[in-house]
């Protein structure tokens, strides 16, 4: 067993830089909506920046992974240049698919994204035929599949720990337990008392951590991913977290109780962590450094993204079968 | 090819997945009951294939459609070329969430970054006396899904020749076979030879009316193009093998020359294939057209049980018959 509350302080310094990406991403996200420089459905990622975060700095970079509509974290998690996601979220031909798959369909193999799907639950089927890909060709990869408490009520979830159980296959399921499904609340949809009650029915390792706590978190996702890597089979990781707006930006949020979203602020895992890299020595410059260049980076992925063209109509006729489609 | 009938149509499957898997090491093949420990699938197509290859690569599967069809697309996603079998078609619906919102758009939601080179083999068809929910043609369904194909075989030798080119295609394919059709024998495919998808089949030429269809009335049209010879009247038969993306060029191409289109399919006819392909003819050809195209098809209903009503839900040959006789005038 690991200790939970060791790391090694590169990787802390790798999982706090790459939460720092999704934040900043997140946040001009929602900046440019808010000032209408952009118009998109967005499903926002504020306060499970760290869970993601810390999942993906457990994977190698062809790992795989299979997320979802609200997956921005992962997938910025995970390595996809901010360039590219950016084209890809204002459709334009410079994107991931051309502009073809939009933000709820972002693929993106070069970094190991290969799925993104709108479709609640729908990724876990996928996932467990990537990983068993892996199986077959003996190749050590791991996937990821990343998906919210209320998808572990769909009939695919059962359907796919089952099969990754009897099959032992090198993937991981992390619920993103972030309480809410749009506007309903976890006990009120969920039957079980925690989603890792459900492992024992399939005979799985299952985890339940803070996955606000970079290190609890990153602890977790290690343990799994070297299960999976020695052939031992999957884990279902619930990482608690807590998703601090609406299920779509701008979307009312007066369901949630005010001493939770109170609860929620004080909790908030970016500052937590920002202290906790002080208190271990980091330096206030040092932080601001990496936020630099993160805006930097930033600056220049919106201006691409913008300046970019959108694909040409003639595009539609590409993609649907290898073979083009007749004008 | 022989002209022997040697072959039935399950041993010619059994034939074409043998092949691939011997041909490429990617070609797997998964679903319920399908290695010799559990019979070699419900039809036997499977038969002997996990004692050659291993059940690696001949794996049965828990009762999980969607787990099939995700663990299939996923694989193939990662470039293996897995061959799902889903032991009746009216179970696709149980996955039609992962046929329909994946395997169908991920080439085109991932700008062609990733393609889903899966084939899905499923077993259906009227006549057997399963009832309602073990006998529906639904490839009009799939059909209407930019992204996937759909064939069925109207003989042993291109239900073999088919299958090879599906599981050699990079886009999901979805191979329909006629349970009435398994027994059925004909002449084998030679090794080697595989039957192109998206091209119909002239089977037989004729001046006077072209007929349409594919799958198990195929052989019912031949004999009633058979008869109607004999009588002068020239009956062109189309075999359209590939239903999606049908060849509309062979098609139009016949109906160009006769003038006159009959459709028959098993599935019912509201809002089936045929009423596709009768609108196309109708948009290219109307002016040319003797007559209106007809339709045969099954009646609107489920599959009943009882024999007599099972015999009167499906197409009759008399039926195809007079609607070529009506298109003549
Ligand atoms: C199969 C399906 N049903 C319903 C929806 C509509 N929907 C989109 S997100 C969502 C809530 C999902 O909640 P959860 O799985 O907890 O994920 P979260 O959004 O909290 O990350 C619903 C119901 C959908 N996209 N897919």
């Amino acid at each position: 067993m690991t200790k939970s509350n060791d790391i090694d302080p590169e990787k802390l310094l790798e999982i706090y830089r790459r939460s720092m990406r999704v934040f900043k991403t997140d946040e001009r996200f929602r900046e440019m909506l808010t000032s209408g420089k952009l118009r998109l459905v967005y499903y926002p990622v504020r306060g499970q920046e760290v869970l993601s975060a810390s999942m993906m700095c457990a994977l190698k970079p062809d790992d795989y992974l299979v997320t979802t509509y609200r997956g921005v974290h992962d997938q910025v998690s995970k390595g996809i240049p901010l360039k590219d996601l950016w084209a890809e979220f204002t459709g334009k031909v410079t994107g991931t698919c051309k502009g073809k798959g939009g933000p709820m369909h972002i693929t993106d193999p070069d970094s190991g994204v290969m799925v993104t799907t709108g479709i609640v639950g729908g990724g876990l089927p996928i996932a467990n035929g990537l990983a068993l890909s892996s199986q077959l060709a003996g190749d050590g990869r791991v996937t990821v599949v990343s998906f919210g408490d209320g998808s572990s009520n769909i009939g695919a979830f059962h359907e796919s720990l089952n099969l990754a159980s009897i099959w032992k296959l090198p993937v991981i399921f992390l619920c993103q337990n972030n309480r809410y499904g749009e506007h309903t609340a976890y006990a009120a949809s969920t039957a079980a008392k925690q989603i890792i009650d459900r492992a024992p029915g399939y005979d799985m390792a299952a985890i339940r951590v803070n996955g606000n706590d970079p290190i609890e978190m990153y602890n977790a996702a290690r343990e799994a991913v070297e299960r999976a890597r020695a052939g031992e089979g999957p884990t279902l990781i619930e990482a608690m977290t807590y998703r601090m707006l609406g299920h779509t930006f701008g979307a009312d949020f007066s369901y949630v109780p005010k001493d939770l979203q109170q609860e929620a602020k004080e909790k908030d895992p970016i500052p937590l962590f920002k202290k906790m890299m002080l208190d271990r020595g980091t330096s206030e410059k040092a932080l601001a450094a990496i936020e630099d260049e993160i805006t930097k980076e930033l600056d220049e992925a919106v201006e691409h993204a913008l300046s970019s063209d959108f694909p040409e109509i003639d595009e539609i006729r590409f993609d649907v079968l290898k073979e083009e489609i007749p004008a | 090819m022989s002209t022997a009938d040697t072959i039935t149509f399950s041993q010619s499957i059994n034939q074409a997945l043998d092949e691939a898997m011997a041909a490429d090491p990617k070609v797997f093949v998964l679903g319920e009951d399908i290695a010799d420990a559990q019979g070699g699938g419900v039809f036997k197509a499977t038969a002997g294939l996990s004692a050659k290859y291993g059940t690696d690569r001949v794996r049965t599967t828990p009762i999980a459609e969607q787990a099939i069809m995700g663990a299939a697309i996923g694989s193939a996603i990662a470039g293996y070329r897995p061959v799902a079998e889903i032991m009746f078609m009216n179970f696709l619906t149980v996955c039609m969430d992962q046929l329909v919102n994946h395997a169908a758009k991920l080439r085109f939601m991932s700008g062609g970054k990733t393609w889903v080179p899966l084939t899905v083999r499923c077993t259906t068809g009227a006549g057997v006396g399963f009832g309602g929910q073990h006998s529906d043609m639904l490839e009009a369904w799939f059909a209407h899904v930019p992204g996937m194909k759909v064939v069925s075989a109207s003989n042993p030798a291109e239900a073999k020749g088919l299958l090879l080119s599906a599981i050699e295609d990079d886009d999901p394919t979805l191979v329909i076979e006629d349970i009435m059709m398994y027994a059925q024998k004909g002449p084998a495919l030679e090794a080697g030879v595989k039957v192109p998808l998206g091209k119909a089949r002239v089977r037989r030429e004729g001046d006077d009316v072209t007929v349409i269809t594919y799958g198990r009335p195929v052989k019912t049209v031949d004999a009633i193009a058979e008869d109607l010879a004999k009588e002068g009247i020239g009956v062109e038969v189309i075999d359209l093998r590939t239903i999606s993306p049908f060849d509309a060029e062979t098609v139009l191409n016949s109906v160009a020359k006769t003038r006159r289109a009959v459709i028959v399919h098993e599935a019912i006819k509201a809002h089936g294939v045929g009423a596709e392909v009768s609108a196309r003819i109708h948009e290219e050809l109307f002016s040319d057209l003797k007559a209106p195209v007809q339709r045969i098809g099954s009646k609107y209903a489920p599959v009943p049980f009882s024999p007599p009503l099972e015999q009167a839900f499906l197409y009759s040959p008399e039926e195809i018959t007079s609607a070529i006789r009506r298109v003549l005038g």
